[in-house]
C-alpha cells in the first residue's frame, strides 16, 4: 500500500550516494524488489517513492534494520551467505547487492542465489583493480586502504575483494549474461562514455552490473 | 504452616479465583444460544462467555482497534491492576499513553483466553448443566479456539477489523493464527518469542508440568474446586520447571549463582540453601494464588496442539498465502523455549507468502521472558513499526 505522506516528501538522494540514483535508473516501476544488504533502507525507501515499488529488505546489522522498520520498510535481519536460499524461485522482479559482494563468504553462490530468486539482479562492486588501489600496492606493498575502503585488512569486513574483470569472469561461469554495465567514477557518476573492460578496470571506482540467467 | 490454616487459606483463596472465574473485576461478553463456539475438538460450547479490557477510545471510523494477547498464564489485565495480585499489569511497558501500542492513539483490547481462569470460560467456570466447575468436563481448547473467541467479540464490538493484533510467546500463537485464519481482518501483526508450532522441548516440559499437577493428592481427578482444596504443591512444581525455560542460563547466573539465601554456609539439608531454590519456590507458590490448576493443563495443551503448517498440509507459508498483513517478528538471542530459530521458520514462511514482514533478533541475556520486560531495543522496533503501519493506514497521531 502506498504512503501519501512519503510520496508527498519524494526523499532526495544525498549527494554522498549518488550510486544510488544509478542504481535507481536501472529499476522498472512497480517492480517486485529485494535489496540484499539494504543498510537503513535508503535506496528502498527512496524507491518506493519514485518507482512505487514492492520492496523488502535483507539487512545484518540491529542498527539498519531498526531504521529500516521504522520508514515503515519489510526489513528481515539476516544476511546474504545464508538466508538468500529460503526464497522461492524468481519471487522478484529484480534483486539489488549494492556493494556487499565482497563482504560474503561465497560470492559465487551468493550470485547464484541471486539470479535464482530474481528474474534480474543488480550487483553493485568496488573495483579492486581502480588505478588507485594498484598504485598504492605497487608503491608501498601494503593492502590499499583508501576514502572508499577505510579499513585495514584485519578489520575489513570486506574478504572477497575483485576487479571488475574478475567479475565479468565470474559471470561467464555461472553463465549469467550481462544486460547492461557501467563504471563509477570515485563521485558514484556514471563514466561518461563506452570503453572496453580495461579502461574501466583502470579507472572506475565501482562497477554495476545488471545480470540475467542466461536462457537456454 | 499447620494444616487447618493452609485449608482455610486454600478455601479463601480458592473462593476469590472461582469468583474472578464466573464474575471477573473486568468486561465481560456473554454469548447465549445464538452464539455457539464450536471448538476444533468438534463440541460446540454454549453458553460461553469471554473476559476482556480495553484501553484508549476507538474512533469514529473504527479503524484503530489493536487486540494483544497473552501467554500462557497471562490474561486481560495487560494494562491495568490485576485484581488477584494488586500488581500492574503484565505489558504496561509496552501497552499505556505514550507506549509502543500507545492508548492515546488506540484502542486497544486485551482479553483473558478461552480456558483461562479469570473470566472467559474455563475448566474453573460453572458449568450451567451441573452448576460445578467445568473441571476436566470442559472440551479441550486449542489456539485457533481461542482466536475463534476473540473473533467473536470482536464482532460484538461491532469492531470489522484490527490495526494490530500483537502478543508474546502463546500470545505470538494466537497473532499468527488471527493472521492465518482472519488475514483480511488485521491489518498488522507482531508475534513475538513465539513459534508456529510448539516444539518438542516445550511440550515435554509443560507434560512435566502437567504430570506434577495431576500427581498431586489434592488434585482429587480435577473435582478439587468440589472439595474446596487445590493440588497447590503440583501446580507449584509445574510453573518452577516451566519458568526455568522462561530464563537464560546467563541470567540464572547474574541473578543467583551459587549464592545462599538467608544463611552463610550450607545447611546439609533440603530447606532450600540456594537463592534460586529460594526465587523459584516463591514464583510456584505465589503463582498458585492468582492461577487455576486445571487451566494450566488446558492451556498448556492448547499451546502443544498448535502446528500451524500441520494445519495447512505441512507447508507454513500456505497458511499466509495471499497475505496484505504486515508483520513485524521478533526473538531474543538467549530465548531457548523459541529460539530465534523457531522466528525464522515464520518469517521464511512469510517472505515466501510474499508477505511484507520484518524481523529482528533482539540481543538480551534475559531469555524468553525479554518480551515482558524493559527491552528498549524491542520497544523501538515495535514503535517503529506500529507508527510506519498507522501512517499506511492514514492514522494520523
Amino acid at each position: 500500500m502506498l504512503d501519501p505522506t512519503t510520496l508527498s516528501k519524494t526523499p532526495t538522494v544525498p549527494a554522498s550516494r549518488v550510486d544510488l540514483a544509478v542504481v535507481g535508473d536501472l529499476v522498472p516501476e512497480g517492480a517486485r524488489l529485494l535489496d540484499v544488504g539494504c543498510g537503513d533502507g535508503t535506496l528502498l525507501e527512496w524507491l518506493e517513492a519514485a518507482k512505487h515499488i514492492d520492496g523488502r529488505g535483507i539487512e545484518l546489522s540491529q542498527k539498519g534494520v531498526n531504521a529500516g522498520v521504522a520508514r515503515g520498510l519489510s526489513v528481515i535481519q539476516g544476511d546474504a551467505d545464508t538466508d538468500l536460499a529460503t526464497y522461492p524461485d524468481a519471487g522478484f522482479d529484480l534483486v539489488i547487492l549494492s556493494q556487499t559482494l565482497q563482504a560474503t563468504n561465497r560470492p559465487r553462490d551468493v550470485l547464484e542465489e541471486l539470479l535464482r530468486i530474481g528474474r534480474r539482479a543488480i550487483v553493485s562492486i568496488p573495483n579492486f583493480g581502480h588505478w588507485r588501489i594498484r598504485l598504492q600496492f605497487m608503491l608501498w606493498g601494503r593492502m590499499p586502504v583508501t576514502e572508499d575502503l577505510p579499513w585495514s585488512w584485519y578489520d575489513t569486513p570486506n574478504i572477497h575483494f575483485c576487479t571488475i574483470r574478475d567479475f565479468v569472469e565470474l559471470v561467464k561461469e555461472i553463465d549469467a549474461d550481462i544486460v547492461e554495465a557501467f563504471a563509477l567514477d570515485a563521485r558514484g557518476r556514471k563514466l561518461s562514455f563506452k570503453a572496453p573492460w580495461w579502461f574501466w578496470n583502470l579507472f572506475g571506482e565501482q562497477g554495476v552490473f545488471v545480470l540475467e540467467k542466461r536462457r537456454r | 504452616m499447620d494444616p487447618t490454616e493452609t485449608n482455610l487459606r486454600d478455601a479463601a483463596s480458592a473462593d476469590h479465583r472461582r469468583r474472578q472465574a464466573d464474575e471477573p473485576s473486568s468486561r465481560v461478553a456473554r454469548f447465549g444460544p445464538d452464539v455457539p463456539l464450536t471448538l476444533d475438538g468438534g463440541i460446540t460450547l454454549s453458553p460461553w462467555q469471554i473476559a476482556y479490557e480495553t484501553y484508549g477510545t476507538l474512533n469514529a471510523e473504527k479503524s484503530n482497534a489493536v487486540l494483544v494477547c497473552h501467554a500462557l498464564t497471562g490474561d486481560q489485565y495487560a494494562a491495568s491492576t490485576n485484581p488477584l495480585t494488586g500488581k500492574p499489569g503484565w505489558w504496561e511497558l509496552v501497552v499505556g499513553p505514550g507506549k509502543p501500542i500507545d492508548t492515546d492513539r488506540f484502542f486497544v483490547i486485551a482479553t483473558n483466553v478461552l480456558g483461562g481462569c479469570m473470566g472467559t470460560t474455563g475448566p474453573a467456570s460453572t458449568n450451567p448443566e451441573t452448576g460445578k466447575a467445568w473441571g476436566l468436563d470442559l472440551p479441550v481448547i486449542t489456539i485457533a479456539d481461542m482466536v475463534r473467541a476473540q473473533a467473536a467479540l470482536i464482532d460484538h464490538l461491532g469492531i470489522p477489523d484490527l490495526f494490530l493484533v500483537a502478543g508474546g510467546s502463546m500470545g505470538g500463537m494466537q497473532v499468527l493464527q488471527w493472521a492465518s485464519a482472519y488475514g483480511s481482518r488485521v491489518f498488522a501483526a507482531a508475534p513475538i518469542a513465539t513459534a508456529a508450532s510448539h516444539s518438542a522441548q516445550n511440550i515435554a516440559f509443560y507434560e512435566v508440568g502437567r504430570q506434577a499437577v495431576m500427581a498431586d493428592p489434592d488434585w482429587r481427578e480435577g473435582r478439587y474446586l468440589d472439595h474446596g482444596v487445590q493440588p497447590r504443591k503440583g501446580l507449584a512444581v509445574a510453573r518452577m520447571a516451566a519458568h526455568i525455560t522462561y530464563m537464560s542460563e546467563v541470567s540464572l547466573h547474574q541473578k543467583f549463582g551459587r549464592r545462599l539465601q538467608n544463611r552463610d554456609t550450607l545447611g546439609y539439608g533440603f530447606d532450600g540453601d540456594f537463592q534460586i531454590e529460594s526465587y523459584l519456590r516463591h514464583q510456584g507458590s505465589s503463582f498458585v494464588d492468582r492461577f487455576d490448576a486445571n487451566s494450566y493443563l488446558y492451556v498448556s495443551r492448547a499451546m502443544d496442539y498448535f502446528d500451524l503448517a500441520a494445519d495447512h498440509g505441512g507447508i507454513l507459508a500456505k497458511a499466509f498465502e495471499g497475505t496484505r498483513t504486515r508483520f513485524c517478528v521478533m526473538s531474543f538471542t538467549t530465548d531457548w523455549a523459541f529460539p530465534t530459530r523457531d522466528s525464522r521458520v515464520i518469517v521464511h514462511a512469510l517472505a515466501a507468502a510474499g508477505a511484507k514482514v520484518s524481523f529482528a533478533e533482539i540481543e538480551s541475556d534475559r531469555g524468553h521472558d525479554a518480551f515482558l520486560l524493559d527491552e528498549p531495543e524491542m520497544h523501538a522496533i515495535l514503535s517503529g513499526f506500529i507508527d510506519a503501519a498507522a501512517r499506511a493506514r492514514g492514522l494520523e497521531r
